[in-house]
């Protein structure tokens, strides 16, 4: 079980990592192998606002389509061309290729609120 | 004749059984030799399980053994996947898979009059079945509409082997009973019965692996092994495969010894994956008790030239043609999967019918689904869309089935 322990986490299990003011979101390695084949990732629109919270992507498996939400308000700045182009990089390279969606983000001091590796490794156990 | 081998299997299992009698394989009179269920001594098998929420199969041990993702399906305790479905959808199209159909449900119906009585209550011709032989064929209420599809077996001159669907198990034996006539049995045989269903190019290799010497009944066909299981040529996949039936607590070792000859759990998931690609409907999604087989394109699996409960809604239906029909859609580009309840639209935005049954197809790589459609939409080529939580995907009505081996 992949828990990088550079970056922050949410309890519905996505990643974000922080350059500067702009975070980036994927699901974690558990999330991805409690889903199995990703099918499809709804990607939202660029310039988008979005509170902490929001349902903002949808991940689709075979059997399901998963909400995956904002873990922080700011403004969608990209979405991910390469999963949208191949899905199963969500599988297989969550943490990197297979992140979905970029944010501005409003406030960047909530990144340090929100779970580190070792809280959420106990969140997942 | 307590098994003491059987019973310390049972304990591991952590389930409470009474034991399954052997079958009586020494029946005169049958023209497929040893198959027979009926013996007067026999006891039923019955599994009682930890919990009483969720029913368990008997192969549920092998389940968990082998790390399945076991969900609630139609109040049983089933694997959804192992893997991954489109690992397990591959496996079954490219080589060989295992499926537990332990949840299904079998009758027995014996009697001089069973035929005819049968040719009373479903669409398909009963009559023409030679001992040995199964047809699919659909169970009608009065209004013609899909109580069950099911496929029937002739075991003998008098004997039937019906084999339903497991949410409907109760239902089926109500209706049947309730319609019962003098002098035909009827008896419900599915808790005594474990199942799996073994399809893929490989699968008759596999069969040849597991039962040396024996030979595999022909497409549709029906017969018993040496061990007293009973084999069926049939298969919910569009491969080549077959349904064997084995009493309840022999089921594990069965299972166990498809795996350890190369045949790879497969669970609901890929079932259905597997079946949508072939356009085979599955009840309660396709099928329906105000949906009649000739608008779900099942026409060729009705006689109409019997009567039947339901026969005279469809001669009706039939001279002025459904109003609606089950189509098959398929996505003329990428999008989210279609899903049941989706809704349909025409090209100019009306919502005509909603997705029955919709998935990614794992062999195309593409959406399909099967709608209910105003009949004017039938038409191959018809342009329409899929509503997927508000954006639209646009699809294309094609011919049956989506997947056609190359």
């Amino acid at each position: 079980m992949n828990i990088p322990s550079d970056i922050r986490y949410v309890s519905s299990h996505e990643w974000i990592s922080l350059d500067g003011d702009i975070a980036t979101i994927g699901i974690t390695d558990h999330a991805q192998e409690e889903l199995t084949d990703v099918v499809f990732v709804e990607l939202p629109t660029v310039g988008k606002a979005v509170d902490a919270g929001d349902p903002t992507a949808v991940v689709e498996s075979v059997k399901a389509a998963s909400d995956i939400y904002a873990p922080l308000a700011g403004t969608i700045v990209e979405v991910n061309p390469g999963v949208e182009a191949d899905p199963s990089l969500v599988n297989t390279d969550p943490y990197s290729s297979g992140w979905i969606f970029k944010i501005q983000v409003k406030d960047i001091e909530h990144y340090y609120k929100l779970m580190d590796a070792a809280a959420y490794k106990t969140h997942i156990s | 004749m307590d098994d003491g081998k059987t019973h310390g299997e049972n304990e591991k299992m952590g389930l409470a059984m009474k034991r399954c009698a052997k079958l009586d394989l020494s029946q005169q009179g049958m023209i497929v030799p040893g198959f027979h269920l009926i013996d007067k001594l026999r006891v039923p098998f019955q599994a009682c399980s930890v919990s009483d929420e969720l029913k368990r199969t008997p192969l549920e041990s092998a389940h968990i053994a082998l790390g399945a993702k076991l969900v609630p399906f139609g109040g049983w305790n089933m694997p959804v996947q192992y893997t991954s479905i489109l690992d397990e959808h591959a496996g079954v199209r490219n080589k060989v898979g295992i499926f537990d159909i332990s949840h299904m449900g079998q009758f027995l119906v014996n009697g001089e009059g069973a035929a005819p009585w049968l040719d009373g209550l479903l669409t398909n011709k009963v009559h023409a079945l030679q001992p040995g032989e199964g047809q699919y064929t659909l169970m009608l209420n009065e209004n013609g509409g899909v109580i069950d599809d099911l496929i029937i077996y002739r075991t003998g001159e008098n004997d039937f082997f019906l084999v339903v669907n497991a949410s409907m198990i109760d239902e089926d034996y109500a209706w049947l009973s309730r319609h019962l006539a003098s002098g035909v049995s009827l008896i419900n045989e599915s808790s005594a019965w474990a199942g799996m269903a073994v399809q893929g190019p490989e699968s008759s290799v596999l069969f040849a692996d597991v039962f040396p010497g024996e030979t595999l009944p022909p497409r549709n066909g029906i017969s018993t092994t040496s061990t007293g299981a009973i084999v069926c040529r049939t298969g919910y996949t569009g491969e080549d495969g077959f349904e064997l039936f084995t009493p309840a607590s022999e089921g594990v070792a069965a299972w166990e010894k498809f795996i350890a000859a190369g045949a790879k759990p497969c669970g609901l998931g890929a079932r259905d994956t597997l079946r949508l690609e072939m356009g085979y409907p599955l009840n309660g999604n396709d099928l329906s008790p105000t949906r009649t087989p000739l608008e779900a394109g099942l026409g060729f699996f009705v006689d109409l030239s019997k009567e039947f409960i339901g026969s005279d809604v469809l001669v009706e239906q039939k001279a002025e043609g459904p109003a609606t029909k089950l189509v098959a859609l398929q996505y003329t580009e990428k999008g989210a999967p279609p899903r049941a309840h989706y809704p349909v639209q025409d090209k100019d935005g009306k919502v005509i019918g909603e997705v029955a049954s919709g998935v990614l197809s794992p062999s195309l790589m593409t959406g399909i689904a099967m709608a209910y459609l105003p009949s004017g939409y039938a038409k191959l080529g018809t342009e329409l869309n899929v509503d997927v939580r508000g954006r639209l995907f646009p699809a294309q009505v094609v011919k049956k089935p989506f997947y056609k081996r190359a």
